[in-house]
């Protein structure tokens, strides 16, 4: 004890670049005042200020990136550095900027469906458990309102993604990790109305999750046992000398490795995924199926490219497999799903196996690929959940995929937006699924990985049967006599499918000017 | 703007406004036909404009797309090209003309979204035709199915969900495979110039150089995307589940041209890409062609379903296209290519015709049907005009044709030329009995002779017939008189149409002589 307050006169404070981390501490502050607004504003008040206060904290976040990248260094610094340090905790670079950017964006989406209450009276987070998504209690829910909490919880977690990201050492990254995940295991158990699934969600999420970050933290230590330091950098330099133990360094990639795969639902780490998808309220699905992914990618990414990079050749092959494990489960499990949220689970499975693809092709256009298949995944994946909130019957959301025959005889135009979706996740040319799949391939091809690359065409080929199969429910199949009926979604829902739509119909017809900012430049350390 | 890029975006804003009509059947086919029409006179001017003497690729335009790919949208077309968007654009308004008539749509469904989708589908069919960036070429190809997706499916026959999911994923298989290996052009054109480039011609100059094993991986590629869409045996099982469930027009557009996007692939790019892969397995393709020649001119004869007939009949002849073009000889290529033209036309108007015939019986068993062409007499005599062009009689358009292959082929590859003559004999069978059976004889047949009378009785012909079944129509024969015209035309004399490919095909056999010379 004594020893550690006598350090206590040489701790300087870190030498902060606020311009660079102020798109961060905007979302983190605005989480802050929005704990307080639940806690003090009064019930009927908090949704609007809530929505007010999440939105604007997204936007302005996104007006302080746009404003830093406007003047920023080339190749990217790092902040949070102590006096004597070579880094700092957290790197500014070019991939940073552009996960924060995607994650801000696909943010902006998922707040606008989590705060829409006109698809289902009162919105999926009414506050009284036990009332059904019928409209008699419409009036009711009207009376009760939404509860609010979810919007800080929402603000915390996109925090903590940003964060995750762009951490320069294990130990920020582990602290961001469980700063993005808590807020999430939460959100998970928020649909009162199907209270049980949403509950059950929550606690698998919350048990895997738990031994996920167990795994990184006991692989976290094992390398700081090996490198003597946490940061990526230093790992990178200690592993291009010879003279340590390797078992250490194995072990300790390892598990840190599972520990991102598990946060980016890849197989086979993959369990929790449909389960959770399935419970969790729509709106928060799309949350952790756009952002989530964007965030565990990102941080795999700069784990990948600055720490392991030098011993690459010891687990290029393991993750080969689990790249093929991950197309191959979410392909051929994706077939026997009955319910439309299993079945997207199982599809973000399998482009969580092309991912890695990606992430492993340690090569610039490897690294620009997968962000730019980040982004075009992410808008798709927030419109395909808020085509399927509209979709209800009496009990609410209709999933199971009986229910969407013939939809397109009743509601041509959704039928007609969420067969575009599809066939973006499927990978069709002219969306931006198709050249999110070419950048990730071509960079594979490039670096040697023809077998995988041909691999993952078959594993899309046979994942695209069951989109299909949706579009041909929808198209050509006789509707159901008492069919769900289609909400005509109110303005929140209405402005986050058409924006997924038009950034999937844009980066899949122009996508040059999103792939220059990909490919914008490499991580710095 | 270039004539060609006109050509390729009228029928595209054809299908927005038929969109926009779907309200009144009446005026969305006016219009559909109008801008078909429209798009046929303008290929009058395009084929004048082709200077066979000129560059191998004309009409040429070309702007950015991914940069950082080097991705262009460009487009050009040689001489097979215009043979093909020549045939697209004949075919169109017959296929729009038959609609109502020969074609009828399921119950509660508007024939505008069917002519949208039609139209739709020859503005990306000929763009496929008219590509000249490998990259732009695969989008289009696979683009390219989701209408044909959306017609057998939306419009076909009672199995049709399982017809278009079959159509779309063997198809598509086929591309992303075919996409792998322009990846890996691709690659190798980054290697060798330092800066990648999916433009055709650049890829050709560098990709032809590689080593023969790299050649040999991505002909494979390429080649399955073609023999799936060709199809070749054993890639062929959709065709005859599309053929048999989507409705007639779509089948003439399936058959007539799109498959031909298969064996132009061979040509454009399979070839002049991997001239030494293709030499080398070159054995391989030919026993599938002359497999499929066989293959498909028996199984034709034993069906029992008109338009599964149809289906292996095609089988068949592009297997003799693939022999052809897989033969490398300059006239067994012009006759190939003349192939894919005539074969459009006499397997074009034999589905229409067929089409008719169905339209009137209500069925598409062959045992419903006997003695027809005693009840509509002129639409036997059709009938037997699509055959023979079909058997390639001499004096039809076909003959030129498959004598051309076959002549062209024996002086390189006897073994296979011999054996594939065998499915000449064939075709007379499978033909000659198709008529027979339906036109031929006493009238008879469910389909004819009423309920109750059943296969296999016969009645006096005035007065077994239904009175329903009435003779050509006169919109029928002005859909159909063109096509008699230009299969006798071009029988007698098929001179425009050979100047026209003859210096295309030259410059393909030419590089793989090049580089079978510089191995020797």
């Amino acid at each position: 004890m004594q020893h550690f307050l006598a350090q206590g006169g040489d701790l300087t404070v870190p030498d902060i670049n606020y311009a660079a981390v102020l798109p961060v501490l905007i979302v983190f502050g605005a989480a802050a005042i929005s704990v307080l607004l639940e806690a003090f504003l009064p019930k009927h008040r908090r949704w609007s200020a809530q929505v007010g206060v999440s939105i604007a904290a997204i936007i302005g976040a996104g007006v302080a990136l746009v404003a830093y990248i406007g003047n920023a260094p080339a190749g990217g610094i790092t902040t949070f550095r102590a006096a004597e340090a070579t880094g700092g905790a957290l790197a500014v670079d070019a991939p940073a900027l552009f996960l924060w950017g995607t994650l801000l964006a696909l943010g902006l989406g998922c707040v606008l469906l989590i705060a829409d209450r006109s698809v289902e009276p009162g919105g999926a987070f009414i506050s009284q458990a036990g009332m059904t998504g019928a409209t008699q209690t419409r009036i009711q829910a009207q009376v009760t309102g939404m509860q609010t909490e979810v919007f800080p919880l929402t603000l915390f977690a996109l925090g903590g993604m940003m964060t995750f990201c762009a951490s320069n050492d294990l130990l920020t990254m582990f602290i961001a990790l469980e700063v993005l995940s808590l807020p999430l295991y939460l959100m998970c158990g928020l649909a009162r109305r199907r209270r049980l699934l949403s509950q059950e969600a929550a606690v698998k999420y919350f048990l895997l999750g738990a031994f996920a970050s167990a795994f990184f933290l006991f692989g976290l230590s094992l390398l700081y046992g090996y490198a003597g330091s946490v940061k990526l950098a230093d790992i990178a330099n200690a592993a291009a000398g010879t003279d340590r133990s390797d078992t250490l360094l194995f072990a300790g990639v390892g598990l840190v490795v599972v520990g991102l795969l598990f946060k980016g639902s890849v197989g086979p780490f993959h369990t929790w995924t449909p389960d959770v998808y399935q419970g969790a309220p729509t709106p928060i699905t799309a949350f952790m199926a756009a952002c989530t992914k964007v965030a565990a990618f990102g941080g795999m990414l700069r784990v990948l490219f600055v720490a392991f990079e030098p011993t690459s050749w010891e687990w290029e092959s393991a993750l080969w497999a689990v790249a093929v494990i991950s197309m191959a489960i979410g392909a051929i499990l994706g077939l026997t799903q009955r319910d439309l949220k299993r079945m997207i689970a199982y599809s973000s499975i399998a482009h969580a196996g092309f991912l890695v693809i990606g992430a492993i092709s340690l090569t610039e256009n490897g690294l620009s690929g997968t962000l730019f298949y980040l982004l075009a995944y992410g808008f798709t994946t927030i419109a395909v959940f808020g085509v399927i909130s509209l979709v209800r019957d009496s009990k609410g959301e209709a999933t199971d995929l009986s229910a969407w025959a013939g939809l397109a005889r009743r509601s041509p135009l959704v039928a007609g937006v969420f067969t575009f979706l599809l066939l973006a996740l499927a990978g069709i040319p002219l969306t931006s699924g198709f050249i999110g799949k070419f950048a990730v391939f071509s960079a594979a091809f490039a670096d040697g990985k023809a077998v995988l690359v041909v691999i993952a065409l078959v594993a899309s080929a046979v994942a695209a049967f069951f989109y299909l199969r949706v579009v041909v429910l929808m198209y050509f199949s006789e509707p159901a006599a008492e069919g769900p009926a289609v909400t005509v979604p109110g303005a929140f829902t209405t402005a986050a499918i058409t924006l997924g739509t038009v950034v999937t119909l844009v980066l899949g017809v122009v996508p040059g000017f999103a792939m220059d900012w990909a490919g914008a430049g490499g991580f710095a350390f | 703007m270039t004539l060609l890029l006109v050509l390729i975006l009228l029928p595209l804003v054809g299908a927005a406004v038929v969109v926009g009509l779907r309200r009144n059947d009446r005026i969305a086919t006016l219009t559909a036909l109008a801008f078909s029409l429209a798009t046929l006179l303008l290929v009058i001017p395009l084929w004048m404009s082709y200077e066979p003497s000129g560059e191998r690729l004309q009409q040429t335009s070309s702007m950015d797309w991914i940069p950082a790919f080097g991705i262009h949208i460009s487009f050009g077309m040689d001489g097979i090209a215009l043979v093909m968007i020549a045939v697209i654009g004949l075919l169109v308004p017959m296929i729009i003309g038959v609609l109502g008539v020969t074609d009828k749509l399921p119950e509660g469904r508007s024939a505008g979204g069917y002519l949208a989708l039609i139209l739709l589908q020859q503005g990306l069919t000929i763009a496929v035709f008219a590509a000249t960036d490998v990259f732009l070429f695969y989008v289009l190809f696979e683009v390219m199915l989701i209408p044909m997706y959306f017609l057998i499916g939306g419009y076909g026959g009672a199995n049709r969900q399982y017809a278009a999911v079959k159509f779309f994923l063997y198809s598509f298989l086929g591309g992303l495979i075919m996409l792998a290996s322009a990846i890996g052009a691709y690659s190798l054109a980054v290697d060798e110039l330092g800066s990648g480039t999916f433009d055709w011609a650049t890829l050709v100059r560098v990709v032809s150089e590689a080593p023969t094993e790299t050649q040999i991986w991505l002909f494979l590629g390429f080649f399955l995307a073609f023999a799936i869409k060709a199809p070749l045996v054993p890639m062929h099982t959709w065709l005859p589940d599309a053929a048999r469930e989507a409705p007639i027009g779509v089948v003439v557009l399936l058959v007539g041209v799109l498959d031909k996007v298969g064996t132009f692939g061979f040509l454009r790019y399979s070839i002049p890409m991997f001239p030494d892969a293709s030499v080398a397995l070159a054995p391989l393709v030919l026993v599938l062609a002359v497999a499929g020649v066989l293959y498909g001119s028996v199984l034709a004869a034993g069906q029992r379903d008109i338009k599964r007939l149809i289906a292996y009949v095609s089988i068949a002849h592009f297997g003799f296209i693939a022999l052809g073009i897989f033969a490398f000889n300059a006239q067994s290529q012009i006759g190939s290519v003349s192939y894919m033209l005539n074969h459009s036309l006499a397997t074009g108007m034999l589905i229409l015709v067929l089409g008719m015939v169905i339209a009137r019986g209500g069925s598409t068993k062959i045992s419903d049907y006997g003695g027809m062409a005693k009840v509509t007499p002129m639409l036997g005599g059709m009938f037997l005009i699509a055959g023979l062009s079909t058997l390639s009689l001499p004096g039809t358009n076909s003959f030129i044709s498959e004598f051309l292959v076959l002549i062209g082929s024996f002086e390189t590859e006897p073994v296979f030329t011999t054996l594939a003559t065998i499915g000449m004999v064939l075709a007379a069978v499978y033909v000659l009995w198709l008529f027979q059976r339906i036109m031929q004889g006493p009238v008879r047949g469910d389909a004819l002779v009423g309920v109750g009378g059943g296969p296999g009785t016969t009645q006096q012909p005035e007065a077994g017939a239904k009175k329903a079944i009435s003779d050509l129509s006169g919109k029928e024969l002005g859909v159909l008189v063109p096509l008699v015209v230009l299969i006798i035309g071009l029988g007698l004399y098929p001179k425009p149409v050979l100047d026209v490919i003859t210096p295309s095909v030259d410059q393909t056999v030419s590089v793989v002589h090049d580089t079978e010379g510089s191995h020797e």
